[in-house]
């Protein structure tokens, strides 16, 4: 009956997508039958807090979900906590998770037992991006500049600030320590507001700050942006300050310091749910994406607008994985065994 | 005098019948939000952000922040009549108000809480008007060391206060500061002292403490004493408010003191907690009632609350301004700022001129509009007291249980919070203070990083807590506090041998 259905509709693009689906059951895919749990594995008020909250509202507003989308922060142990539950959670089809770099940092330095394998990748939604920040009052012009005076003070004289410990900041400065050859003294803080703040009070000389924790400053003239640590300049071109856009600012490898890293905003599911789950959810982030508070969202924060879902994704997330681990490995950062 | 005209553009921004109706709505949601324990202010914008998604950014603005301000005034009712504080900035205010309530004198005490709190917010609101520019970028002068130095000052200020001898007051620090060490250090990144134990890393978090604490170990000593529960003579009579409005003048000393504490506090950004706390403690130390203070005086409701709600107010400036959130609330509302397309920082000020001083305006008439909510309902809050206590009893535990899993939506937390319980229980019965405890189980954490950082900035060298004016001033302060108590025998036996 199914099939029939399927052609008799004659929507014939669509017939071979379906028609799988349509062959195999009721026409109805899946959908959720109860409110849907939005795990952020990081507290209130932070970069994957406000991305996720930005999704309920999206969801809410544009009405993409005939159930609700419910946030719940799970923060406690750099994120385990929130990891743990989902992975406990097998075979949930109510429960989704928002990822950060915490889902291979958090592991790895801590040891908790968890890994991205313990769960079904759903949908990569972007990439955020990490800038090299220092105050505008300092006479450092570009990251080659600074990083020479780094250089010439000696190790351990030049503060670097960044959010938590072994953890994406602090990856970043080893990477630009390793590049560079210098050694900075690595202070953490709590959040990137509070690091961008540091910055402009010159408690520390310089950072390693998304674009959307220091865009203010920036814009007011506080900080200056020497480079940007992705492979390819950002593409936007409408200027933020009075003389710059986000496209202006060189990569770090044009700049002489041949590093990139850029972080993990994905969405991630409990292992064991079926393939009909995932797509209904794969449909719900491409409409998210597709709203134009999205795609403001995403000018504002200046991130990288890849989006990947099924095995590209998967292969992306290995790949991820082991970059973190060489990383981790040379900056000294795994856990003890 | 451009700061008026700005000002009365604002009203006019603020003042629509829409935006009044927002008002009243989103005070009073907050009352409620403070009045459970476990929801927070925090928690609670956090779930209605997305309501406003569809608003106007300056009605959604107007909505939350009157979240937050009916939070604030919330926070007091559980915390006065329960012994439960609702919010973690309303537990000095239990020192007091408790027993007020116990003595029958609820309706006093709530009134005074809550005009102690607007007077708070009233003077920050003031200071924020016209100040804000300069108030800002002395925020900026605080680094870790002089975090450090003002966590410091609060714990001193707190130590040789109490009734109880200083080492008992140092011991439940001290317990205070191991429990808020467990879980996940921020300078390492690595879990400690949960002995392997995975439900243990996300700590032990200071609501489900206090609910326990104060909350099930109230109502233990209460069941001990033969189901009796003091409060029920509570008169009821509307003429309350204006009778304790009549005595409230002669506290304006400890009144302006914390305002200016409070102040500070909030912006530096200590937050609404510490301020709660220093306040409480320089009033005690100050005012020549202080020996009686813990008994049920109200001028040990009118210090904490009024720092409370002044911080609360003043840690707003710091986010508009520079989008340093001075508080959790203050957190989620920045994420509000930015879901909505404004961009807080310098900035703003210039150029999303109605969206700030509709807010201003709006934190005027928002905490009037709150002011006439809760005291309207002291009468009805007050009766709550008259209901037996066999009734009243389990109704507090559930809302305790469902307010400590509300925290982490961890049903270990509940377990925690009886254990908590127990243990304040015991407190009580060797005569040793709670108050210590919470303290440092706030604070502890913040106290930590800071001193770190600043060992890590000074490369281990402890004289960067004396390196500027600003940083030694505030440590001198803190050491003269915490010697207090010795300089002031010290000065009694040089006055005996004369």
């Amino acid at each position: 009956m199914g099939i029939q259905r399927a052609f008799s509709r004659g929507l014939l693009p669509l017939v071979a997508a379906f028609g799988l689906v349509a062959a195999s059951g009721p026409v109805a895919a899946w959908e959720p039958t109860k409110p849907v749990e939005f795990i952020i594995p990081a507290g209130t008020g932070g970069g994957a807090d406000q991305m996720a909250r930005l999704i309920q509202g999206i969801v809410a507003k544009h009405n993409l979900m005939k159930q609700a989308l419910i946030p719940v922060n799970k923060s406690g142990g750099a994120g385990a906590e929130g990891f743990l539950e989902v992975k406990a959670a097998k075979g949930d089809p109510h429960k989704i998770i928002i990822t950060l770099s915490n889902l291979f940092t958090t592991p790895m330095a801590t040891g908790v037992p968890f890994n991205w394998k313990d769960l079904t990748p759903v949908a990569m939604l972007s990439l955020d991006q990490f800038v090299l920040w220092v105050n505008a009052e300092d006479p450092y012009k570009t990251a080659k500049e600074y990083l020479d005076a780094v250089k010439k003070g000696g190790p351990n004289t030049f503060k670097m600030g960044g959010t938590g410990s072994k953890q994406e900041d602090q990856i970043v400065t080893a990477a630009i320590e390793k590049a560079a050859g210098v050694k900075f003294t690595y202070i953490p803080f709590k959040g990137g507001g509070a690091v961008a703040t540091q910055l402009v009070g010159k408690h520390v000389n310089s950072s390693v700050n998304n674009p959307i924790e220091a865009v203010a400053q920036w814009r007011a003239g506080k900080l200056r942006a020497l480079c940007v640590f992705d492979s390819v300049r950002l593409p936007y071109k409408n200027k933020v300050t009075e003389t710059q856009a986000w496209g202006d600012i060189p990569t770090c490898r044009e700049a002489g310091v041949p590093t990139d890293y850029v972080m993990l905003r994905g969405i991630f599911m409990p292992a064991g749910v079926s393939d009909d789950v995932v797509k209904f959810y794969i449909d719900l982030f491409t409409k998210v994406r597709a709203t134009p508070e999205w795609k403001k969202f995403m000018e504002d924060g200046a991130f990288n607008q890849t989006f990947m879902t099924g095995k590209d994704y998967a292969d992306w997330v290995a790949k991820a994985e082991t970059l973190h681990y060489g990383l981790m490995k040379d900056a000294g950062f795994l856990a003890k065994k | 005098m451009e700061e008026i005209n700005a000002l009365f553009h604002g009203f006019s921004v603020a003042l629509t019948p829409f935006n009044l109706l927002l008002m009243f709505v989103g005070v009073t949601l907050g009352v409620l939000i403070g009045v459970l324990p476990g929801l927070g202010g925090a928690n609670g914008i956090a779930i209605l952000l997305p309501l406003t998604f569809t608003m106007e950014p300056t009605s959604a603005v107007i909505m939350l922040s009157c979240i937050y301000w009916g939070a604030l005034f919330g926070g007091a009712i559980t915390s006065i009549l329960f012994n439960i504080p609702g919010e973690p900035w309303s537990v000095a205010t239990t020192f007091d108000g408790y027993p007020m309530a116990q003595q029958g004198k609820a309706g006093e005490a709530l009134t005074t809480a809550f005009t102690s709190s607007f007077i708070g917010a009233f003077f920050a609101v003031v200071m924020i008007t016209f100040l804000a520019p300069l108030v800002a970028k002395f925020a900026l002068q605080f680094g870790p060391p002089e975090f450090f130095a003002v966590f410091f000052l609060t714990f001193c200020s707190f130590i040789g206060m109490g009734k109880e001898p200083p080492f008992k007051i140092v011991a439940a620090m001290m317990l205070g500061f191991a429990l808020a060490a467990v879980g996940i250090d921020t300078v390492t990144g690595q879990l400690r002292l949960i002995f392997g134990w995975h439900e243990l890393m996300r700590g032990f978090d200071f609501l489900i403490a206090v609910i326990g604490l104060f909350g099930i170990g109230e109502i233990l000593l209460s069941m001990e004493e033969g189901l009796s529960f003091s409060g029920r003579t509570a008169k009821i009579d509307p003429r309350i408010v204006i009778a304790t409005w009549k005595k409230l003048p002669k506290f304006w000393l400890t009144s302006l003191r914390s305002c200016v504490i409070g102040c500070w506090m909030g912006i530096t950004p200590g937050g609404a907690t510490p301020a709660s706390f220093m306040s409480y403690g320089i009033a005690k130390r100050m005012s020549p009632d202080g020996a009686k203070f813990g008994t049920g005086m109200p001028e040990g409701v009118v210090a904490p609350e009024t720092a409370a709600h002044a911080a609360g107010t003043a840690a707003l400036l710091p986010m508009i301004s520079l989008g340093i959130p001075g508080s959790p609330t203050a957190a989620v509302l920045l994420g509000g700022l930015l879901i909505w397309g404004l961009q807080p920082g310098p900035l703003l000020f210039v150029e999303q001129k109605d969206f700030v001083w509709g807010l201003i305006a709006s934190m005027y008439l928002g905490n009037i509009a709150g002011l006439i909510i809760v005291l309207t309902c002291v009468p009805l809050f007050a009766a709550i007291l008259r209901v037996p206590f066999s009734i009243i009893a389990p109704v507090i535990i559930v809302i305790c249980a469902v307010g400590a899993y509300t925290v982490h939506n961890a049903m270990l937390d509940i377990w925690l919070m009886l254990l908590f319980g127990v243990a304040g229980y015991a407190f009580k019965k060797l005569a040793y203070p709670l108050a210590p405890l919470v303290l440092a189980l706030v604070l502890g954490d913040q106290a930590e990083s800071a001193f770190r950082q600043a060992m890590l900035m000074s490369q281990g060298d402890v004289s960067i807590f004396f390196s500027n004016g600003l940083v030694g001033s505030i440590m001198a302060l803190g050491l003269l506090m915490l010697l207090w108590p010795l300089l002031s025998k010290l000065k009694a036996s040089l006055l005996r041998q004369r």
